[in-house]
This record gives structure tokens, C-alpha cells and sequence, in this order.
């Protein structure tokens, strides 16, 4: 019974962390620059299939995860130079319009590079077995999808708390006039931020490829709960999308478990009610207004 | 905004064009019948969007959950409880009146992503539920068996689809006069004062949820009405009509055609759909690219919609002969 | 309780946010007819007060009553309905909109006629001749027709004024309606506040002493939430406190 739990346990942090990495970007462009960008899915798709594709072609996976953040980051820099900027001021309903856009255009390059299967990344073997934790055997990978997790969040939560940068950064998200009335250089501010949020995206794409599978749909199929996170969490909430990302990763395990059939409208409907009761998140920044 | 008239005579071209475009069609295409009729439905279901999206300024992305209704309402009850069209037509239109009527008077206190989010969480229940619900909606499958009377007695479903596509065009041009009486009336600008400024209009002792809630009603009956043609027509109801696909195809085509213009839809749904079975036969992943790609660029360069291409371009005429057009 | 004529009254009125004290038993009354201005540093709590007033921050304690009628609990645009209208500090219009539009808009609500959909050239052509009538008044009739993106800013807050007018107010609250003014227009606005009904309680927020001068029978100062005094001009003026609060912002 508790190693029963403890497995539900482990799958859902484990799905968690994958969510939280690749939300996490999204938290805070959409804190900091008020963007809707129903686009982020694609930047992590983008990761995926580059891991994919060069561990596919006998490529090392951690060199490939690597190069899957910086692709993601580097595409994201030109997206935001070129496409993201103008957006800022052209409203919400621009914003989603053309970010769906941007995800269509993607799906369809996906399509027509890598065609309309399942893409796999090749996992190292050791990660593909499952390892003695005592109680059980569990996956291997699973527990590598944790430990990665925990380490980024970590190496995030300090930087967000001890830098200048991060200090910078959670100013801007709180009060960017102000932030801007102090010096803050909130536009290269938030171009460093968009490309480290695409890469992250693009990383948790390509590790999180056992989880999340690679489709060209992926980018239109995974945003809604990306999203989720973002919304629920609270938008430019750092910790908000950690507590929502490992909420939902257990929510949609337990429900898979228990309730299998019923599990995807419980977790919208969860979702709905949760908006209704708390429509700027469960830990909105400051001055979510 | 209520734009500008133009002169009469460009007006009453303006409107002839599209109806004789539908009638024409009827004429000129009668084994392609099916398609147009296909395409006066979308239109239908892109205009009862403009109500809410683009006159109230309502960000949704579950407007195909009205329109699922609809066709499922239509179907069921041509199934289970008689097979008169009109019948289950108006069912069709009660059921998806109501549900926008509750879900509306749920959300519609809130705005922008947490709006969206609520729609896009209703429109997710709504079809997980389809999904799951095989017994009732046949899953994945989809309803299938459906078979109608003839509409008074006399005009046939049949597989040439003649009665369906002027059943479908008379239902549209009824809608289409409903629309534009109220998007002219003060309670169209009264939400179209909402859309712009929520705070004016509260100032001004606007009752704005109700009015959101009345509009979001009439849009949701609209688009209940667009699925039980859809239903009807085909007579056959697939999990499509409820998905988040389709809420954001339906967005597409009205961005393109162009928001707040009365024919917007028709301009929009009709690309969309020439678009899309055009580059569906170069190869499956064309379209994607066609679609995204022109929704990209509308949103960057028309803020109007491509039936902006015209003032747009005069505009950009004018500045380059540097008169100003609207006393700039 | 509230004399009848009493056309706003204020009772106790507190609100705070924490350890933030915005407003300190606020006590207020207005009789049909007056002209009290509303003063005080930035950040003394008359942006609070006002959105307190208009229901878009609920107190603590206390009472709001216009005309007799509580309204406390009301939405804001039920307290509208009940005769309290506002101006903004910033031009809230429907820029895409004419100066017209904008006039006959609130004319339609006012009447009740902004629910018609189906049944509405008759009504809607009185709401434009009123909205017409109103802009005169304000002596922009000739800006009847253009989009109020393009009117100089002067006229765009005439508008505001002349909307809020047409609502039939009985209490009346101008948000600094100068504000933001290029100085060859801000005479326009002076004299629009110098026709403004005489049956109407007013209540203007302003800093600039001109105005207050001109304009008011009565000043109360606002500092950190509480009301520090209040008293004609040539009082509050005079007043060392006062002086000393505003740090030089003299205007004798």
C-alpha cells in the first residue's frame, strides 16, 4: 500500500518536473512582458526533435539535451527580436492569434521534416532500466527526471534569490514601471530571460521525451497544460508554477490510477473551479492587478 | 466600432455580392454542393464568434463547444426523439443557449487569460466527456444513423445535398440579419463600448456582466445552430466538432475575414476552407503551414483582417501622397 | 440619520490595507448645489477616497449615502444609476468612437434604451440629438462627428465632463479634469467648470490651486487618509498646518 503511494508518488513529481521545466519560461514571460504565448509548447517540441534526431544518429544524449536548450534559446532570441516584440502592445487577442500561428507554422515544419509518427529520443540504456529504490523496482529514467528537476529548480531558486540578475528580474515581474524608473533595463532584461526560458523549455522537450511523446501535434496538444501551470500557479510566479506543476503532475497520476476513464475532464474541471476561486493563481506575485 | 459608411451604390454591391456568390454557387457547382454547404456552416459558426470575440471583445477559445452541442443535441434527437429537422434544429438552439447561458454567467466576471483558460477548460470537459461517453455520442466512432424527415414535408436529405445547402443558406441568412440589426443597435454598442473600455462603460452605469452574459447567450444559440446544420447536413457528428481544434480553425477564419465587419466571416471561413482543401491535396502538412502562416502575417500587417485589405491600402496610398485621410 | 437634502454623505469611512491606513473616519456631507474641492500631497488617499465612493473599493466601516439612499453594497454601475458619476483623472472614452457617439451612448443608458436590440432608430436618433445638445453646451459641437482618437486632448476632457453631465447626476466627482491640459486650453475647461449645474453637488479633486480658487466655496484637505481640515478658501489658505503640509504649494 505505501509503496503503492510512493510509486503514484514518484510518477507524479517525476511528470511534475518536466512540466515545471518547461513552464517555467512561460510563467515568466507572461509575468514579466504580459504576453500570451500559446507558442512555448513549440519551442520545447523544437528541443525534443533536435535531441531526438542526434541521438537518434548515435549522438551522446547529454551533449544532445544540451544542444536541444541551446537551439531552443537561440531560436527563441530570434523569435523575439523579430516576432515577440511588436506584440507587447498590440493586445491579448493579438498575442494568442499570433502565437497560435507560430505554433501551426511549427507543427507543420515538424511534419514535414520528421513526418507525422511518434519521434523518439534515444535514452542512454542505463536510463531505460528500471533500478532497485528499495521498496521496488522503479524506472531509472523517472528518477533521473526528478534529480534533473530538482537540480534546475534548485540553481534557479538561487539565482532568482541571490543574483542581481534574479533581483532584477523578480522587480521587474512585481512593478516594471517602477523597476524601469530605478534602471532597469527591463527589455534586455526580458530578451535574456525569453531565451533561458526557451532553452529550459527546449531541455525539459528533449529529456522529457519519455514522458511527454514527441508528435508534431505536441506543441497545440501540451500547451493547454502548460498553461494550467502558468495560470493555476500564478503568472510570474517562480514557486507558484513548481507548487501547480507537481499539483497537476500528481492530480493527472492519481487520476490515471483510480479514475482512468474520468481523469482528463477531472483535471479540467479541477482546473475550472480552481480559476473561479482563485482567478489570479494560488501564489500570484504582488502586484498581479 | 460602427465603421464608416461607405457610398450607397458600393454598399449595395457590398452586400448583393456574397448572397449572389451563395446563390450562384448552387448553380454553378451542384455536384460540390456538399463543400458549400460545408463552408456557409462555418460561416454561420465564425459569425455568431465575431458577437463575442469580436464586438464584446470576450477572449474564448470555446466556442466549439456550442457548436458540439449543437450537433450533438441535433443528432441525438433526431435519433431518440423525432426526426424532424426543425424540431431538432431548435433543440439544438435551446441547449446551446442555455449552457452558454450558465457557463457564461460563470466566467464572464473575469478577463483576458484567466477568461481564456476558463473557456479553454469548458471546451476540454466538454469533449473528454464526448469522448468518453461512447454509449451516448459513439466516441470515437462518432454519431452515425441519422436520418431526417423531410423540412415541411417536402425537401428531402439526400446524398445531392440540395436541400441541405439552401437549408443551410436560409439559416444563415436569417442569423444574419439578427447580427446585424443588434450590432447596429445600441446594445451592440454598448458592448462594443465594452470591449474598448469596460471602465467607461461601468462609469456610465452599464450593467456590463449582463450585457456579456446576453451576448455570449445569443453567440452560443448561433453557434448551437451552425453544429445542428453540421449535424444535419452530414448526418453524421464526429468528436471534431468539440475540439479545441476546431475553436481555434473557427478563430482563424474570422481573424482572416476580419472582426467586426459584417462580412468578415464569410470572407474568412471561405478562404480557410479553399485554403485548406487546396494544400490538403499538396500534402497533409501544407495547410498547417498555409494557415499558420496567413494568421501570422494578419495579425502583424491587417489589423483589419484581409477585408482590411482594401482601406489598408488606400491608407497606405494616402500617407504616401502625404494627405492625410483622417486628419492626422 | 441623513438629512433629505443632503446630497452626499459620508460617515466614517475607513479602509486600510494591513498596516496601511488609506482612509481614517472619513466624515462628508455635500448639500445640493455645492462646490468643494478636494485636496491634499500625493498619496494623501483622495484616489482611494474616490474609488470608495464609486464601489470599486469596498470599506472597512462606515457609510455612503446620496440623496438618503445608502450605497454601501452597490456596484459601481448601480451607484451611477443612483446619481453618483465621475470623471477620470485620465480620458476614459471610447477612442474609436465619435465625440457624439460617446454623449449618446450614455444618454441610451441612462434611458434605459441601451438594451434595445431589435427595436431602436426612434430612441437612438433622440439619444444622438441630446448627445448633440450636450457637446454644445460645452461649446464642442463642431467635434460632433470626428473620432475622439483625434480631438486635442483639451476636448477629449470636455467630453468626459459633457458625458458625465448627461447622466443626470446629483453628486457629481471631477478627477482632476485640467490634468494633463496643454495651457492654451485649460481656459475651455475653467469655464466649462464655471457653467456647470447649479443643482449638482460637486466635488473636485484638483492640485492646481487656480482652479481650487476659482472654482470652490469650500476646501477640505485630505492628508494620509484623514480629513485635517476644512474651511473656505481664504481659511484653509491662511492655515499654517495646511502650509506646512503642503510644503510650499501655497496659492494666495
Amino acid at each position: 500500500m505505501l509503496s503503492f503511494a510512493l510509486t503514484v508518488l514518484l510518477d507524479g513529481i517525476s511528470y511534475g518536473m518536466i512540466l515545471f521545466l518547461i513552464s517555467v519560461g512561460l510563467t515568466v514571460t507572461m509575468g514579466l512582458m504580459r504576453i500570451v504565448n500559446l507558442a512555448h509548447g513549440a519551442f520545447a517540441m523544437i528541443g525534443g526533435y533536435v535531441a531526438g534526431y542526434l541521438t537518434q544518429n548515435g549522438g551522446n544524449f547529454y551533449l544532445a539535451a544540451i544542444a536541444a536548450a541551446a537551439a531552443a534559446g537561440v531560436l527563441g532570441g530570434i523569435a523575439e527580436a523579430s516576432i515577440y516584440r511588436p506584440l507587447y502592445r498590440k493586445g491579448e487577442l493579438a498575442q494568442v492569434l499570433l502565437t497560435i500561428g507560430i505554433a501551426f507554422v511549427t507543427t507543420g515544419a515538424i511534419t514535414a521534416i520528421f513526418g507525422a509518427f511518434p519521434y523518439p529520443v534515444v535514452f542512454p540504456d542505463y536510463l531505460t532500466r528500471p533500478i532497485d529504490i528499495g521498496f521496488r523496482d522503479y524506472p531509472a529514467y523517472r528518477l533521473f527526471l526528478i534529480a534533473v528537476g530538482a537540480i534546475i529548480a534548485a540553481v534557479l531558486w538561487l539565482v532568482m534569490d541571490g543574483s542581481i540578475y534574479g533581483a532584477r528580474l523578480r522587480a521587474a515581474v512585481d512593478n516594471p514601471r517602477m523597476a524601469r524608473a530605478v534602471g532597469i533595463d527591463v527589455n534586455r532584461l526580458f530578451t535574456l530571460t525569453f531565451i533561458i526560458g526557451c532553452g529550459l523549455a527546449g531541455l525539459g522537450g528533449a529529456i522529457g521525451a519519455g514522458v511527454l511523446s514527441l508528435e508534431p501535434d505536441y506543441a497545440l496538444k501540451y500547451i493547454v497544460l502548460f498553461l494550467v501551470v502558468v495560470i493555476v500557479g500564478g503568472e510570474g510566479s517562480f514557486a507558484g508554477s513548481f507548487v501547480a506543476a507537481m499539483a497537476l503532475g500528481i492530480i493527472d497520476t492519481l487520476g490515471k490510477y483510480f479514475v482512468a476513464e474520468a481523469a482528463p475532464y477531472l483535471l479540467y474541471a479541477a482546473v475550472f473551479v480552481l480559476l473561479l476561486w482563485r482567478p489570479k493563481g494560488l501564489l500570484p506575485p504582488k502586484s498581479a492587478a | 466600432m460602427i465603421r464608416p459608411r461607405t457610398g450607397p451604390a458600393l454598399a449595395a454591391i457590398g452586400h448583393a455580392l456574397p448572397w449572389a456568390i451563395v446563390i450562384v454557387y448552387f448553380y454553378a457547382a451542384p455536384d460540390q454542393l456538399g463543400f458549400g454547404t460545408q463552408v456557409i456552416i462555418w460561416i454561420l459558426f465564425a459569425m455568431s464568434l465575431d458577437l463575442a470575440l469580436g464586438y464584446a471583445g470576450i477572449l474564448t477559445l470555446g466556442h466549439a463547444g456550442f457548436f458540439g452541442l449543437g450537433a450533438y443535441t441535433a443528432g441525438l434527437f433526431a435519433i431518440h426523439v423525432s426526426p424532424d429537422p426543425l424540431l431538432g434544429h431548435l433543440a439544438a438552439v435551446a441547449i446551446a443557449a442555455l449552457f452558454g447561458a450558465v457557463t457564461g454567467a460563470m466566467i464572464l466576471h473575469t478577463n483576458g487569460v484567466t477568461l481564456l483558460m476558463l473557456t479553454l477548460a469548458i471546451v476540454s470537459v466538454l469533449s473528454e466527456f464526448a469522448n468518453q461517453a461512447r454509449g451516448l455520442t459513439g466516441g470515437d466512432d462518432g454519431l452515425q444513423g441519422i436520418k431526417l424527415d423531410p423540412i415541411f414535408g417536402m425537401f428531402e436529405f439526400n446524398i445531392f445535398g440540395k436541400t441541405a445547402y439552401l437549408y443551410a443558406a436560409v439559416v444563415l441568412f436569417g442569423w444574419f440579419l439578427l447580427a446585424w440589426r443588434l450590432v447596429r443597435s445600441p446594445f451592440g454598442r454598448s458592448l462594443d463600448g465594452i470591449r474598448q473600455n469596460p471602465r467607461r462603460m461601468r462609469a456610465i452605469g452599464t450593467p456590463v456582466w449582463w450585457r456579456l452574459v446576453a451576448i455570449y447567450t445569443i453567440s452560443a444559440a448561433i453557434a448551437g445552430s451552425a453544429g445542428a446544420l453540421s449535424a444535419q447536413a452530414t448526418r453524421f457528428v464526429g468528436l471534431s466538432v468539440l475540439s479545441l481544434l476546431s475553436s481555434g480553425i473557427v478563430t482563424v477564419a474570422l481573424i482572416l475575414g476580419g472582426t467586426r465587419r459584417i462580412y468578415g466571416a464569410f470572407l474568412g471561413a471561405t478562404i480557410y476552407f479553399v485554403v485548406q482543401d487546396y494544400s490538403a491535396k499538396i500534402s497533409p502538412f501544407f495547410w498547417e503551414f498555409v494557415v499558420g502562416g496567413m494568421l501570422i502575417l494578419t495579425v502583424l500587417l491587417l489589423d483589419g483582417g484581409l477585408l482590411d485589405l482594401g482601406p489598408a491600402a488606400l491608407r497606405l496610398r494616402d500617407r504616401w501622397h502625404g494627405a492625410a485621410k483622417d486628419g492626422e | 440619520m441623513t438629512a433629505p437634502h443632503t446630497a452626499l454623505s459620508v460617515r466614517g469611512l475607513s479602509k486600510n490595507f494591513g498596516a496601511l491606513v488609506v482612509a481614517q473616519a472619513i466624515d462628508l456631507d455635500l448639500a445640493p448645489g455645492a462646490r468643494v474641492a478636494l485636496i491634499g500631497p500625493n498619496g494623501a488617499g483622495k484616489t482611494t477616497f474616490v474609488n470608495l465612493l464609486t464601489g470599486f473599493l469596498e470599506p472597512d466601516s462606515g457609510t455612503i449615502a446620496v440623496a438618503g439612499e445608502t450605497l454601501i453594497g452597490l456596484r459601481p454601475e448601480e451607484r451611477v444609476k443612483r446619481g453618483l458619476v465621475r470623471t477620470h483623472q485620465i480620458s476614459t472614452l471610447l477612442f474609436e468612437n465619435t465625440a457624439r457617439e460617446n454623449v449618446a451612448i450614455a444618454v441610451a443608458e441612462r434611458e434605459g434604451f441601451a438594451w434595445r436590440m431589435l427595436r431602436f432608430g426612434k430612441e437612438w436618433r433622440a439619444c444622438c440629438a441630446e448627445a448633440q445638445g450636450r457637446l454644445e453646451e460645452m461649446e464642442i459641437g463642431g467635434a460632433a462627428d470626428r473620432r475622439v482618437a483625434q480631438l486635442p486632448y483639451g476636448e477629449q476632457r470636455l467630453i468626459e465632463i459633457a458625458i458625465a453631465l448627461s447622466l443626470r447626476p446629483r453628486v457629481l466627482l471631477l478627477d482632476e479634469p485640467a490634468a494633463g491640459v496643454p495651457s492654451h486650453e485649460t481656459e475651455l475647461i475653467h469655464q466649462a467648470l464655471d457653467r456647470l449645474p447649479e443643482g449638482i453637488a460637486i466635488l473636485i479633486i484638483e492640485h492646481d490651486m487656480d482652479v481650487v480658487f476659482r472654482f470652490a466655496q469650500e476646501i477640505v484637505v485630505l492628508v494620509q487618509g484623514r480629513i485635517l481640515m476644512r474651511g473656505t478658501p481664504a481659511a484653509i489658505s491662511a492655515d499654517p498646518g495646511v502650509r506646512a503640509v503642503y510644503l510650499g504649494k501655497t496659492a494666495v
